[in-house]
């Protein structure tokens, strides 16, 4: 039978709980980016003018129907020589998954915008509100409220494809484990807290998304996915 | 920019890549069809009211989807072959870590199909003597899985994005491939250039026609 | 001519080959209560959202107190939206379906247009709001969501939000068509009243009561052209065409619900 010993995993917990940290602020970091470029492409995409809204619709369905992992090697193998910049592991995760991601809520965006009633616009226009003004007042506070369920859904997705930065050596939680699984030969454990560990926190996050949704649900509001 | 692209090293490489879309080929083909087909039963074990189905579906739908799928990976490829002794390759892994993972997610919406069904179906099987198993397989099942294609048809696009995860354990599949001929020739642009196509050409028209079912659906019901 | 407020000359309006609107002459004179009837699909509401623009007209042109809206372009009119957007703080709208902004409160509805869009300080607005709010006899509501008014709140509310803005001209879209019989009573006296103070007005309905006691004068719209107008109390009871026969046959009499 297996013996488990986790003394080995305890000894290092700091770097595991270090690789967490970073885990989280990359996710943080490109939600940050994320969120406000996605509105700016879903405004793109749906603006009359097709100058911008085909290439808002192109990066939107490139990065959607691409592998995250492909790109993350992309922007960290290809782009540093396309460009001569110096690319670090950490910049070219955040690059990554502040594009991809904000090509996910550009849908999402999308969607909460055309869910609002055609009414709201009219009555926006009838006080001679030009499409801006609509827009920020009257449809996105709206359209966003709509929207929260959905984008902590995704916001928890991104969390668990931030572990690919591993593969291009960001200490992240992912990447930690891998180090430390082979510096203690225990990877039975090792990759076991670790697995405990994302449950924790993404269990968390969505426990809480779950509690989100049913307040808004229950305060009338339909939600968009 | 002043790169100059360089596609001939790519197209003189073909054969390594080929190989590598055969590998992406058959793991998508083995895991769409067991996370697909095996979250089809988990589903029903989750939405059947028995304590004996209902929990460790419960649980299982939980521990999938809140842990990422790279981690499901590795742990079967490191960790699970210590815990039973039995030998994991990076297919057996891969394919454990996608498939199980789906399974939870497709679970999750065939449950919500079948719940989307109005009572009246149920009582209607009912009404005309069908055992409870009779009215899911005959009348409730065919028409909450054709409500849910469209998130299923998203769920098979993510597995097939997700194929690219078992480079990770060094299965042979189109990254991987890239990966190996972007090394030996210095050519990252053009090779991973390359495999983000081929996945945005074969992956676009599905996405399109996901959005063309999804509107069809809309308007028959 | 002078106290022309809004002047249509030769307005057409087409959905693709469906013609809506085919060339309708109008003034609407200050003060004036003018009361549009028509079966549905007659093209009495496009005709109302073409004045604030709701719709772009195809063809034809609309003055605002003698002035062209838009720019003449050798023979076609040219709009830009920073024109139109000024345009419709002169022209009020009322909806049949209120749309109210569900996220502000009554106030903050009332207030929103003329802070966002006229520049007004908060405190004047709100105080402009208050007044229009005790007009509509709605002063007790101003810190209600809309969502919990009745279906007469709501549009009396809407009413005031349009009022706000002083508008010169009130456009109303078969507002009472949504409303529980028992609360179009409250909303028809609210534009009674808005008439008796001399406001000007367009009002699409199916209210033949309120045609009869409140407007001026009635327009019978049918196929998108103006069929018959004048005095209600005449046109009313006697039609000259048989289409305007029909329709008046199909409706209650002119009582009005309140």
């Amino acid at each position: 039978m297996v013996e488990w010993n986790f003394l080995a995993v305890l000894a290092d917990a700091d770097l595991l709980l270090q690789g967490l940290v970073n885990t989280l602020k990359v996710t943080f970091l490109a939600l940050l980016f994320g969120i406000p470029l996605g509105l700016v492409l879903s405004l793109c995409r749906l603006a009359r003018a097709r100058f911008l809204s085909m290439p808002a619709a192109f990066i939107v369905e490139f990065f959607r129907t691409t592998p995250p992992l492909v790109q993350l090697f992309w922007f960290f193998f290809a782009l540093p020589i396309l460009i001569d910049v110096r690319m670090t592991p950490y910049i070219a995760a955040i690059v990554t998954f502040s594009i991809q991601s904000a090509a996910f809520f550009a849908e999402i965006f999308r969607g909460g915008i055309q869910s609002i009633d055609r009414g709201q616009w009219e009555g926006a226009q009838a006080i001679g509100m030009n499409h801006w003004q609509s827009l920020r007042r009257i449809i996105l506070p709206q359209a966003v409220k709509r929207m929260i369920p959905a984008f902590m859904e995704r916001s928890i997705e991104l969390l668990k494809t931030t572990t690919l930065v591993s593969t291009v050596a960001y200490t992240d939680l992912m990447f930690q484990a891998n180090d430390l699984a082979q510096k203690t030969f225990r990877p039975l454990e090792v990759y076991t807290v670790v697995a405990v560990m994302y449950f924790v926190v993404i269990f968390v996050f969505s426990q809480l998304s779950i509690r989100v949704e049913y307040r808004l649900a229950r305060s009338g509001e339909s939600t968009v996915r | 920019m002043g790169h100059d692209w360089d596609f001939v090293t790519i197209a003189q490489n073909w054969g390594v890549l080929w190989v590598g879309l055969k590998g992406t080929l058959v793991i998508f083909s083995v895991t769409v069809v067991l996370g697909l087909g095996g979250g089809l039963i988990v589903g029903i074990c989750r939405y059947i009211r028995h304590p004996v189905s209902r929990w460790p579906a419960m649980t299982f739908i939980e521990v999938f989807r809140n842990t990422p799928v790279l981690v499901q990976i590795i742990w079967f490829y490191y960790a699970f072959p210590i815990l039973t002794g039995i030998e994991v390759d990076p297919f057996l892994a891969a394919t454990l870590g996608i498939s199980l993972n789906t399974m939870a997610f497709s679970a999750e919406i065939y449950r919500a199909g079948i719940q989307s069904i109005e009572p009246g179906q149920w009582e209607a099987g009912k009404a005309i003597g069908m055992t409870y198993s009779q009215a899911l397989r005959r009348v409730i099942l065919p028409v909450a899985i054709k409500r849910v294609l469209p998130a299923l048809t998203n769920r098979g696009i993510e597995v097939f994005k997700m194929s690219t995860l078992a480079s990770v354990v060094a299965y042979i599949e189109t990254l991987n491939q890239a990966k190996l001929i972007a090394d030996l020739n210095f050519n990252p642009i053009e090779s991973y250039t390359v495999v983000a196509l081929i996945f945005f050409v074969v992956l676009y028209p599905v996405v399109q026609a996901t959005y063309a079912l999804e509107r069809t659906l809309a308007k028959g019901d | 001519m002078t106290d022309s407020v809004i002047r249509i000359e030769n307005l057409h309006k087409s959905f693709g080959s469906l013609e809506v609107l085919g060339g309708i002459d109008l003034d609407v004179r200050a003060g004036e209560t003018v009361t549009v009837l028509g079966s549905s699909g007659s093209g009495k509401s496009t005709l109302l959202r073409c004045i604030n623009f709701m719709e772009m007209p195809s063809e034809g042109r609309i003055y605002l107190h003698g002035d062209l809206i838009g720019t003449d372009e050798g023979g076609s009119v040219r709009y830009s939206e920073s024109e139109l957007c000024r345009i419709r703080t002169r022209i009020g709208m009322v909806f049949q379906h209120f749309n109210l902004f569900p996220h502000m409160t009554v106030l903050k509805n009332v207030m929103e247009g003329q802070v966002t869009v006229l520049g007004r300080r908060a405190g004047a607005a709100e105080a402009k709001a208050r007044e229009q709010l005790e007009r509509v006899g709605l002063s007790d509501k101003a810190d209600e969501y809309p969502a919990r008014l009745s279906g007469g709140q709501k549009q009396r509310v809407a009413i005031a939000r349009a009022l706000a803005m002083d508008p010169d001209v009130m456009l109303f879209d078969e507002v009472t068509s949504a409303l529980d019989p028992e609360l179009v009573g409250e909303v028809l006296r609210t534009i009674r009243q808005l008439a008796d103070d001399g406001m000007t007005m367009l009002v699409v309905t199916h209210e033949l009561g309120f045609a009869y006691h409140v407007a001026n004068r009635v327009l019978f719209i049918s196929d998108g052209r103006i069929l018959e107008q004048g005095e209600p109390r005449q046109i009313l009871r006697e039609p000259a065409t048989r289409r305007m026969q029909e329709f008046l046959d199909g409706h209650a009499q002119f009582r009005l619900p309140f």
